[in-house]
């Protein structure tokens, strides 16, 4: 039997004392207690009561790594798709071209894939993507999957174990986009089995135990696989 | 014409439940596979499904919000939910009823995380018989909490009303059509504050007052009943799901199979 | 969150997938996702059926009413297929008055129905010229995952056959089953992208098409209605090898149908 961890629903009480409310949480003002705004796992971390979401959209924070999709294009800019509750903008002085006013499309057109970072997020929420970094480039080739953004830490794993584990076993190429788009690129039979295990971590994220059953499974299909 | 009885000497109703008795709820969590959040009711024989989309750009623009998200709610009722056929599409009673659940739910949300933002609820009436609106509301509060909206607490509604001079709440198509008074309220079940309340016929303070209490009581049920079932979503998948995983396509291509042999 | 915009991996993928004659989810190309008749869901209407095609969900209802036939046919009752693509269903709809799409697929399955001849149309008239019952077939698309064709066409179908007129609703007596002559006709929907060639599309692979045809076969086989859609084309060999998938799939489709319906 697979032991689940504690979830909790929106308006359930998490703490009465001294602690602060994280993410996903929320302190009454009438009564001073706090509560939880979201379904999901609490978490106590120093002076901190959080609730990790299992469900729910990504919201971009500045300098994480996600992979969009471009949506529009203009003369000086393109529209990025990056799975968030608004668009981005990916300017031209953010990409490591030198683009000439009006030939954004020669680099980039609509539906293209690419791996980009977070690079401000203004108050009111407008987006700004950069490609000027090391790794960051369009992908070509390979397959791209959504999950739930929500379980993207639980697939990297504690210091990248889990998903290090996956690629190991599979010999598959993995990128994982904080907002939830994976592109993974290999033999088609492992690139498979890789999919399948994501997907069961991604479905087992609020359980016990995942990293060692999921070692397992891979043990006894990368044998059944030879 | 003679009015027909609606409670019987024992305080009984026409379908046996008690003044404060609730009809059977039946609820399920994620029937959906697009939405980002859903949730189907079976309320005696109410049958309703509820959807959330979003937080995502408010379209058109000049709906934004720059300093928080907006809640807009399509309430619609099928064609072939009612004995006569109701003619598709939105009218005036469901305009209106998409506007005090939009506004209600609202309240619950914490708008402020996602401004410029539309969340999108959508409530599909399949089946009515009295007591949609608040049918829909509760479905909705679920599907919120499915599709992961930060919410203060999950909301929850139920209406009531005047039978034959007694106060009773839920009430069924035949108790709403010949009853003197409906009531219906939704609420967040902790502070009991109070999120939607209509009223239409004839309530004294005394009995309105009273059944404002039931109601509360009733939501605070429901509520119970709205927690469990987004719990044993995650209890449930361990068993159910892990099997389709394993037998997946296999199971499918026999069934098929075994229809055809037969 | 969820957006219907395929991205250019996908595409490609999904092309080299169909050039190894494979598809994202494991079937075949001429394979259907799994499919479940429900009927008699919805009490208040005359006849009702929800069906799940794979991941796409429809709930079809049937409502009787009566009231005048058209000029040109006073002896017939009249029917009236409508489709509603809630926006509960899929980021892409809207609320408000159908659009080309809904229309499109409200007719398709309207013609499967009354060019089949499967309704007794004659039987649903009261007095000739003044009174007959109208049939409205209404289909409510919960969950958009592909093919909303075939999924919408068996809803339909489903609930037809398991319709009656109410007549007691009327003040005219005992509800009667509605009189059906034959057994319905059953639509099977292809795609084909990049010459690939495939029975029930998948959203995705719906979203790639080039072009789409639909093909409902009766029980003798015989073409009842067909329907190409989308901007491509197909060569004359394509529509031959589609015909053939679709007659052995219509003929495992209708065996489940008749089993839900038992009819």
């Amino acid at each position: 039997m697979v032991k689940i961890k504690e979830i909790v629903v929106p308006g359930q009480l998490l703490d009465e004392g001294k602690i602060k409310p994280g993410q996903g949480a929320y302190r009454d003002r009438a009564d001073g207690k706090i509560y939880a705004s979201r379904l999901g796992v609490p978490l106590k971390r120093r002076d901190f009561i959080n609730v990790i979401p299992l469900t729910g959209c990504y919201l971009p924070k500045p300098d994480e790594l996600v992979i969009g999709i471009i949506v529009d294009v203009a003369p000086s800019y393109w529209i990025v798709d990056v799975n968030a509750p608004y668009p981005a903008v990916l300017h031209v002085n953010d990409v490591p071209w030198k683009v000439e006013f009006g030939e954004t499309s020669k680099y980039l057109s609509i539906a293209d894939v690419v791996l980009i970072k977070i690079s401000r997020v203004s108050e009111t929420e407008q987006i700004q993507v950069s490609m000027r970094d090391r790794n960051l480039r369009k992908f070509v080739g390979g397959q791209v999957i959504e999950i739930q953004p929500t379980k993207v830490p639980r697939v990297i794993g504690k210091k990248q174990s889990m998903i290090e584990l996956v690629k190991r076993y599979l010999n598959v190429w993995i990128f994982i986009g904080k907002n939830g788009r994976i592109w993974l690129n290999g033999e088609g039979k492992s690139t498979r089995l890789a999919i399948k295990a994501i997907r069961q971590i991604e479905k087992e994220a609020h359980t016990e135990g995942l990293t060692d059953r999921i070692k397992e499974w891979l043990e006894m299909n990368k044998s059944e696989n030879m | 014409m003679e009015k027909i009885k609606l409670i019987d000497e024992k305080g009984k109703r026409i379908d046996g439940r008690g003044a404060k008795d609730l009809r059977p709820i039946k609820i399920k969590v994620h029937p959906l596979n697009r939405a980002d959040g859903s949730c189907y009711i079976e309320w005696g024989t109410n049958k309703v499904i509820a959807s959330v989309y979003g937080p995502k750009e408010a379209q058109p623009k000049h709906l934004q919000d720059p300093l928080r998200a907006i809640v807009r709610c399509n309430y619609d009722m099928a064609s072939f939910s009612v004995d006569e056929r109701k003619r598709p599409g939105p009218d005036r009673r469901s305009s209106e009823i998409s506007k005090v659940i939009g506004e209600a739910l609202e309240n619950a949300v914490l708008t402020n995380l996602f401004p410029r933002t539309m969340i999108e609820v959508n409530i599909e009436v399949l089946e009515a018989d009295a007591g949609t609106r608040c049918t829909g509301l509760t479905a909705a509060g679920i599907a919120l909490a499915d599709a992961g909206i930060p919410m203060r607490d999950i909301p929850a509604a139920c209406a009531g009303g005047k039978v034959d001079g007694k106060i009773v709440v839920d009430l069924r198509k035949e108790e709403d059509q010949a009853g003197d008074a409906d009531l219906p309220i939704a609420i967040l079940p902790r502070t009991k504050e109070i999120l939607l309340m209509q009223m239409d016929g004839d309530l004294s303070e005394k009995e309105f007052y009273e059944l404002l209490d039931l109601l509360a009581d009733a939501c605070i049920n429901i509520s119970e009943m709205q927690k469990k079932a987004l719990l044993d979503r995650y209890k449930q998948e361990e068993d159910v799901e892990e099997d389709k995983e394993t037998e997946g396509k296999k199971t499918e291509n026999k069934e098929i199979k075994k229809e055809e042999e037969e | 969150m969820s957006k219907s915009v395929v991205s250019a991996i996908r595409k490609d993928y999904l092309y080299k997938l169909a050039q190894d004659g494979k598809r994202m989810d494991d079937r075949k190309f001429d394979e259907y996702r799994k499919i479940t008749i429900e009927p008699g869901v919805i009490t208040h209407a005359e006849g009702s059926a929800r069906v799940r095609l794979g991941k796409t969900e429809v709930c079809a209802g049937v409502k009787l009413e009566l009231g005048e036939p058209y000029a040109d046919s006073p002896n017939s009752g009249v029917l009236i297929t409508n489709s509603e693509l809630l926006p509960l269903a899929s980021p892409d709809f809207e609320r408000g008055p159908p659009r080309e799409n809904a229309i499109e697929l409200s007719r398709v399955v309207d013609r499967g129905i009354r060019e089949s001849g499967m309704i007794d149309f004659e039987k649903l008239c009261i007095e000739p010229g003044e009174k007959v019952w109208k049939v409205f077939v209404d289909l409510y698309v919960l969950d958009h995952n592909g093919n909303l064709f075939d999924a919408c066409a068996l809803a339909g179908l489903a609930a037809l056959c398991t319709a009656k007129i109410p007549f007691e609703r009327f003040g005219l007596g005992k509800d009667v089953p509605l009189p059906l002559a034959t057994s319905p006709p059953i639509s099977c929907t292809h795609v084909k992208f990049n010459g690939a060639l495939m029975a029930d599309p998948s959203l995705d692979e719906e979203l790639i098409a080039d072009a789409r045809l639909t093909i409902a076969l009766d029980e003798k086989s015989h073409f009842r209605a067909i329907q190409k859609g989308e901007a491509g084309s197909f060569t004359l060999d394509e529509v031959k090898e589609i015909t053939k998938m679709a007659q052995s799939n219509v003929e495992k489709i209708r065996n489940i149908f008749k089993k839900a319906v038992k009819r």
